[in-house]
């Protein structure tokens, strides 16, 4: 071949090179998902649900405040009191309307339990006999809350996590909380990010996990000095410890988290405990901040084995910030979802979707992480995320909220980020090394993630489409059926930012089935309860869980989409203590209260 | 005739001229440890990934930079052929592959093999006087960086940031640079980016530490050993060398003091080139006018 010919067919292989990543965006569609709104017809039209924002309009007129802490931090202030705005749902009354509890991290106000009136709006339920949270300098701010009856007397009690003293409110009767952290013997303080009830030795009574993010010695607000940060951005070890809360039946709760194993220092930021094996166990997957994820196997309910190289999900350190869990594919196993950080040509972390490996299970158990190939990895600076069936097709959808700091539009701290995080530990770790935020955004200004799974291996991003249009720095979002009708709204808690709740209207025309279980032998909430639902011939799983998410909890209450199908084969529900029950043929959209036989 | 290949980075460090080579026979050891060893520095990351994958997990994954090896060195071969007439020898195009491997950040798979493929052709398009002037894996960063940034980064978080692999490798890195006589470019980087740290603290306001906490990061240490030290996309003389790398800190620095998060990548991808190209005009310059036109 002549070398001018040669030369000019390098050169033209050389520019298609060149060429790919504008064909691949191409071909890839995102740029769909950028479109404008649509009204709300189109979008129940083509994806069979359309959100509005009402959350005044309902009654929930709530703003989260953020700490001021010691003023050495003041500099970068806004990234570490970056923190605190959550929400968690329950029906605490008992009066067949799920409420919502959203919490502040402001000195001096208060945590709010909305009481839904079941007319579409709730109420305020104000004072310290409603689980204010008690947010003070002294006692610390709150960071979120879980409920669970973890005395089994048929009354959804609130655990409140914080930087500061653990808060265990005792729910009496529905008709106010009394504290009762004293009793339970917790720790004088904790800087907490996470929790969730679950009941792992499957004794019948709940039991308490709290993970901590920063070290348990420091005081925020009074800092011997400023080396608290994480010694490594991806490999940091000087967070937190864990802890493992064994209910012991009589308001106390013994600390057995080094006893059984579950030892870790990671600065976790969420947690899933969910029976990934089959064997009746809960095992405790957590995600943590400037690390890799762990999943601790649960050896029923006498030791926990941290399996995450082994399980395939221990590699690749990221920025976990969310936990939650779904049967994506209608097989009956669980997907875990974890969200992390992507900000286009800064840091690509993505999101993981961690799929069970098709052959594997038990201890051979593997997971793939599956969020490229199903379009669910790029979500900004993400955090919390759920799993829900939000437009009833049969498909379990996820709901993503993202942002973290909005500032300034104009200028961003990237730059002075990046240096630092990626310096020396003895660099990294101390706050004084930190350039100031100076009123920098961070991936501030975020559009929202809503994905529609199309059940045939792709979600589909929606939010701008189906009115999800915020853009506040999202931080706790769950899903409940607020009015009883069969739809699954949205409570979003938003950092600084107002509490916003996004009523879901959905396509007549897809059906539902949901259920309420409650424990008699098994702890009374069914926390751990899995149930199977057989419909036109396909399957889907889902566990009551004890909190999931970013600092959230979704109601207690699972809600199936079964889409045109008119009829449910059966329903197989396993109850914590192994018993099984089985329904035949139930009605369809209605929501069955069942009790454990 | 076709031209030897001899493959772009440290790899194919110039061989040592006759005067230099000392009269009595080398052991098998000495012999390994030679500047003639091509494969020594190719080995030397291979130890710098396998380490760091093992106790730490750096890697987005095997089989992405499995992927990023294999187009390097599958288009070597191909290109070689097809260019030269004979296959070349692959050790450059292995740490090409190998760095995109390490440097590239996304969870997509193309990124990968898109990366180590415009590195590998550049070599074979973007030339001068038979010479190619970027160094293809810092070329096809920041191609890509500013291509496909929805989906591409570099991240500079490796190793722990701890304190002592990181002198492991450091140590590691200067004992090869400085057997293949690289050594002084790598010290002059090294100097001058803490001389414009320094500056850089004053005129931000953010403090020494602040500003020299990039370098003491992973991704400098594939830079500074495996990249701009490059054989073949720098200048031949020493003080020529030692000026270049000084530029490119330099330009580093008015990069970073307008907040461009990939100074380094982009600051090589500007001097580097020039500074070759200024070498080739004066070399040509230099050449007998009864040279035939």
């Amino acid at each position: 071949m002549q070398s001018r010919t040669l030369r000019i067919i390098l050169i033209i292989f050389f520019i298609g090179l060149l060429a790919t990543p504008f064909v691949i965006r191409r071909f890839s569609g995102r740029k769909e998902a950028a479109a404008t709104a649509a009204n709300a017809s189109t979008a129940l039209s083509r994806y069979g649900l359309s959100f509005k924002e009402a959350a005044n309009a309902s009654g929930i007129n709530f703003t989260h405040a953020a700490p001021k802490l010691d003023q050495k931090l003041d500099h970068i202030m806004p990234q570490i009191a970056s923190m605190g705005a959550a929400v968690s749902i329950a029906d605490f009354d008992r009066d067949g309307w799920q409420d919502v509890y959203l919490t502040s991290s402001g000195e001096g106000k208060s945590n709010i339990l909305f009481r839904n009136l079941g007319n579409g709006r709730f109420s305020e339920m104000t004072g310290d006999h409603w689980a204010s949270g008690e947010n003070s300098r002294e006692h610390g701010v709150s960071m979120g809350a879980v409920w669970g009856d973890y005395d089994n007397d048929g009354y959804e009690d609130l655990f409140v996590y914080k930087w500061g003293k653990p808060e265990l409110y005792h729910n009496d009767g529905g008709k106010g909380f009394s504290r009762a952290g004293e009793q339970a013997g917790f720790p004088e303080w904790i800087n907490a990010n996470n929790a969730l009830w679950f009941d792992y030795d499957r004794d019948g009574r709940l039991d308490l996990f709290v993970a901590g993010y920063y070290d348990e010695k420091i005081d925020l607000w009074n800092l011997k000095d400023t080396k608290m940060m994480p010694e490594s951005f991806e490999y940091a070890q000087n967070g937190g410890r864990k802890f493992l809360f064994h209910n012991l039946g009589n308001g106390k709760f013994e600390e057995v988290a080094e006893q059984l194993g579950v030892r870790s220092r990671r600065w976790a930021l969420a947690a899933v405990a969910v029976d990934l094996r089959g064997n009746g166990y809960p095992d405790l997957f957590i995600a943590n901040d400037y690390g890799v994820s762990e999943l601790f196997f649960n050896d029923g309910g006498k030791k926990f084995r941290e399996v995450g190289r082994q399980t395939g999900i221990g590699f690749a350190p990221k920025s976990g910030m969310t936990a939650a869990i779904g049967d994506v594919f209608n097989r009956g196993d669980f997907a875990i979802y974890v969200s992390n950080i992507s900000e286009e040509s800064v840091l690509i972390q993505g999101n993981n979707l961690w799929v069970p490996r098709a052959g594997t299970s038990g201890e051979g158990l593997k997971f793939d992480n599956l969020a490229r190939d199903l379009g669910v990895e790029l979500g900004g600076w993400s955090w919390g995320a759920q799993f829900g069936d939000l437009n009833n097709d049969g498909y379990q959808d996820i709901y993503l909220v993202n942002g973290y700091i909005s500032a300034d539009r104009n200028r961003n701290y990237w730059y002075d980020y990046s240096k630092v995080t990626g310096g020396n530990k003895a660099i990294i770790s101390d706050a004084n090394n930190w350039p100031p935020m100076n009123n920098r955004s961070l991936s501030g200004y975020q559009q929202k993630k809503v994905w529609i799974n199309d059940g045939a291996g792709q979600f589909k991003e929606v939010a701008q489409i189906v009115g999800v249009t915020d853009v506040y720095d999202g931080r706790s979002v769950a899903l409940a059926d607020f009015n009883n009708s069969g739809r699954l709204d949205v409570v979003v808690a938003n950092q600084k930012g107002p509490a916003l709740l996004y009523k879901n209207t959905v396509a007549p025309d897809n059906n539902w089935i949901a259920f309420e279980l409650e424990g008699s032998t098994s702890n009374r909430s069914a926390i751990g309860a899995q149930v199977r639902l057989f419909w036109n011939s396909q399957r889907q799983v889902q566990e009551v869980t004890g909190g999931s998410g970013f600092c959230a909890q979704n109601q207690r209450r699972l809600h199936f989409g079964l889409g045109k199908a008119a009829s449910v084969d059966r329903v197989e529900i396993r109850w914590p203590s192994g018993k099984t029950q089985t329904i035949s043929a139930p009605e369809i959209n209605k929501i069955h209260n069942v009790k454990e036989a | 005739m076709p031209e030897i290949i001899t493959g772009s980075e440290i790899s194919a460090a110039p061989p040592l001229q006759p005067k230099d080579v000392k009269a009595k026979p080398a052991s098998a050891l000495s012999r390994f440890f030679s500047i003639e060893n091509r494969y020594l520095p190719p080995m030397l990351i291979t130890t710098i990934l396998l380490v760091g994958q093992l106790s730490f997990g750096l890697l987005e994954s095997f089989k992405q930079t499995a992927l990023a090896i294999g187009v390097a060195m599958l288009l070597e071969l191909a290109l070689g052929r097809l260019v030269y007439g004979k296959f070349p020898n692959l050790a450059s195009a292995y740490i090409t592959g190998i760095s995109v491997g390490i440097l590239v950040r996304s969870p997509a798979f193309w990124p990968f093999a898109l990366c180590s493929a415009i590195a590998i052709t550049s070599k074979y398009v973007i030339r001068w006087k038979d010479r190619h002037l970027w160094n293809p894996s810092n070329l096809a960063i920041c191609v890509l960086l500013l291509l496909a940034p929805d989906v591409f980064s570099t991240l500079s978080i490796q190793w722990g940031n701890n304190l002592p692999p990181m002198l492991i490798v450091w140590t590691l890195g200067a004992l090869i640079t400085w057997r293949v006589k690289r050594f002084h470019i790598t010290a002059t980087y090294v100097v001058s980016f803490l001389l414009f740290a320094l500056l850089r603290g004053f005129i931000t306001g953010h403090g020494f530490q602040a500003e020299v906490a990039p370098i003491t990061g992973p991704m400098y240490q594939l830079f500074i050993f495996f990249m701009i030290t490059d054989p073949k996309t720098t200048v031949k003389p020493r003080w020529a060398q030692c000026l270049v790398a000084f530029l490119v800190a330099a330009m580093e620095m008015v990069l970073r003091l307008a907040e461009n998060i990939h100074a380094p990548y982009y600051a090589l991808t500007i001097v580097g080139p020039l500074a070759v190209a200024i070498e080739i005009w004066i070399t040509a310059r230099k050449r007998p006018s009864a040279q035939p036109v």
